[in-house]
């Protein structure tokens, strides 16, 4: 095995016992880069030289000092940052040609936690723009590709953030996740990928799509190295008001703990007319084998289900269009300067510096907030929001987790649904309704169809209880094989 | 829900956007298929329901009001399109 295919636990047994240096793993990504990228586009930006700067730089802190690996949990590790997290003097574009040529300030807090635990930060990932999208295709710089099948999309809107870890072009990502964003992509390429409580990982430093959404996860090979991220990853930050002030568990703990006697709920309202056969089959494997386990799985209803969809449609562009109006042209960004009319500048400079997904998003807010409107959209929504919390609310008074599928579907092929935009945003049926209620949840792999490509699980917790889903993931893992395949290509 | 030509038009204003003739007849189709789809929350009596702005309550944090020195000033200009000196510039406002 080269590598590039190892997952952040192995290569730390490797440091530790200095059987590898983290120069040789860092080139072995830029090599795997070298050869794969041009078919994946997974990149936005790379940061080659640095990246080997660092990687010098951790190969010395642990001959000087063996127990640096065990102080800092990410040292050494080659990791990449989705576009949408501002980087200190890096290009961050959220992959929009509106912040094409925008250099952040400073760090975000996400950034700095990984930097500050060792990371080498092998470059800045595509996505769709402003997150808008499931599919990644909505990019300014092109679609990523889904390294189980070229033809196909890997997800979105952490595209990127997905197709790199799943070619081995780094070994886990950030991602952000406000309708599906992280669980969708990795459900798409055998990765496991984290969306933690609303409020369990700060948001400062992270473009803003819809606020009361968004929340920041990583994607990654294993559980193990999941958690090893969200461990990383989470915690309270003062610059974050919405960020809580909870002290963070050991989720390494939990890891190898029995779920004997867990009660599994599985709400039927998931398991759908329009659901793929291999998906299904693939669910009923996954319980067969939690039963094997020791865990009760039972029937239970989130009767509100439907109507998540058009409650985060009228929510999510409501919050984008209110976050998007600094896009101006006048602070920073794209700006078309040919005009002497502010109001045109700010029409002209948006208006060709935002792409269609993104100007649809901005509409629809703007309508349903616009005056005599508010009531019968926003309001409206926000009051459905406490009908879809309250059905999970009530299934976690006898259920420890909740299991889903993450996609109707495997990865569809390119364009397939780029024409028809209500199809695209039912592509997140499954993952919408749990940013609606605030909780955790996460996605990973639990089988393949026929012609290779992946299938996840869903696994859903009570707020701030991110431990017991990687407890069950962990458990359910380690008793499949899914999670060791790797993408051939 | 069927939006007109001169509602996207408005709402277009109101976006701060402006659009060619082909997205005003692009944008009104498919906004009007979403909004369709989200008749669907009509369906539902939710008179007596409590609004959920933000799925987990947070208190709002208050801090001390203390003066702070930021060195960020030269390079967030730095990203501004067009500047003088510690100035954004923008064309004329006022006639």
């Amino acid at each position: 095995m080269e590598l590039f295919e190892l997952t952040i636990h192995q290569l730390q047994d490797l440091l530790k016992n200095k059987k590898a240096s983290s120069r040789e793993i860092t080139e072995s990504v830029f090599k795997r880069i070298q050869s794969v990228e041009n078919k994946v586009h997974a990149y936005v930006t790379l940061t080659e030289e640095t990246a080997l700067q660092q990687a010098k730089k951790a190969d010395e802190k642990i001959s000087k000092n063996g127990g640096a690996i065990h102080e800092l949990p990410l040292l050494g590790i080659p990791i990449g940052i989705k576009d949408n997290f501002l980087t200190e003097g890096i290009k961050t574009t959220c992959a929009s040609k509106i912040l094409n040529n925008y250099i952040p300030p400073y760090n975000g807090t996400a950034v700095q936690k990984l930097i500050d635990a060792g990371m080498i930060l092998v470059g800045k990932l595509n996505m769709d723009e402003f997150a808008m999208g499931s599919s990644n295709e909505t990019s300014y710089f092109g679609v990523s590709r889904n390294p189980w099948d070229l033809e196909r999309i890997p997800g979105g809107s952490s595209g990127g953030s997905a197709a790199a870890v799943a070619a081995g072009e780094g070994f886990a990502s950030t991602g952000t996740d406000t309708g599906g964003s992280i669980r969708l992509p990795a459900c798409l390429t055998n990765l496991v990928g984290i969306k933690p409580t609303y409020g369990r990982v700060s948001r400062y430093g992270v473009i803003a799509f819809a606020s009361s959404l968004d929340q920041v996860g990583p994607l990654a090979k294993d559980v193990t190295d999941a958690a090893l991220m969200l461990q990383t990853l989470a915690g309270y930050d003062p610059k974050d008001s919405t960020s809580l002030n909870l002290s963070v568990p050991d989720y390494k703990k939990v890891l190898g703990q029995s779920i004997k006697g867990w009660k599994i709920g599985i709400p039927k309202e998931y398991f759908i007319d329009g659901m793929d056969p291999e998906v299904a089959k693939s669910m009923q494997a996954a319980i067969s084998v939690l039963k094997r386990l020791g865990a009760e799985c039972r029937d239970v209803s989130l009767p509100h289900t439907n109507y998540g969809v058009p409650t985060y449609y009228i929510l999510a562009t409501a919050e984008a269009s209110s976050n998007l109006a600094r896009y101006d042209g006048i602070r920073f960004g794209y700006r078309n300067s040919e005009t002497k009319n502010l109001v045109n500048l700010y029409k002209k400079s948006r208006s060709e510096g935002f792409g269609a997904e993104v100007k649809r998003r901005i509409m629809l807010g703007t309508y349903v907030l616009s005056a005599g409107y508010y009531d019968a959209y926003y309001l409206k929504a926000q009051k459905v929001r406490t009908l879809i919390r309250r059905d999970f609310e009530e299934i976690f008074k006898t259920c420890d987790v909740i299991l889903t599928p993450v996609s109707p579907t495997p990865a569809w092929k390119m364009g397939e649904k780029m024409t028809d935009p209500l199809k695209m945003y039912l592509s997140d049926i499954f993952t919408i309704n749990i940013n609606l209620a605030g909780l955790p949840a996460m996605s990973l792999p639990c089988g393949m169809t026929p012609s290779g490509l992946p299938i996840g699980i869903q696994l859903i917790s009570k707020h701030f209880e991110e431990e017991k889903m990687l407890q069950a993931a962990y458990a359910y893992e380690q008793a499949t094989e899914w999670h060791t395949r790797r993408a051939k290509l | 829900m069927k939006l007109t030509h001169e509602q996207v038009l408005k709402i277009a204003d109101l976006a701060r956007l402006e659009l060619s003739k082909a997205e005003v007849e692009k944008y009104a189709e498919q906004l009007s298929a979403i909004l369709d789809h989200v008749e669907a929350l009509n369906e539902l009596n939710v008179n007596d329901i409590e609004p959920t702005a933000h799925a987990v309550s947070v208190p709002t944090p208050l801090r001390a009001d203390v003066a702070r020195q930021d060195e960020m000033l030269e390079k967030s200009l730095g990203n501004a399109p067009d500047r003088e000196g510690p100035f954004f510039k923008v064309p004329k406002v006022l006639g």
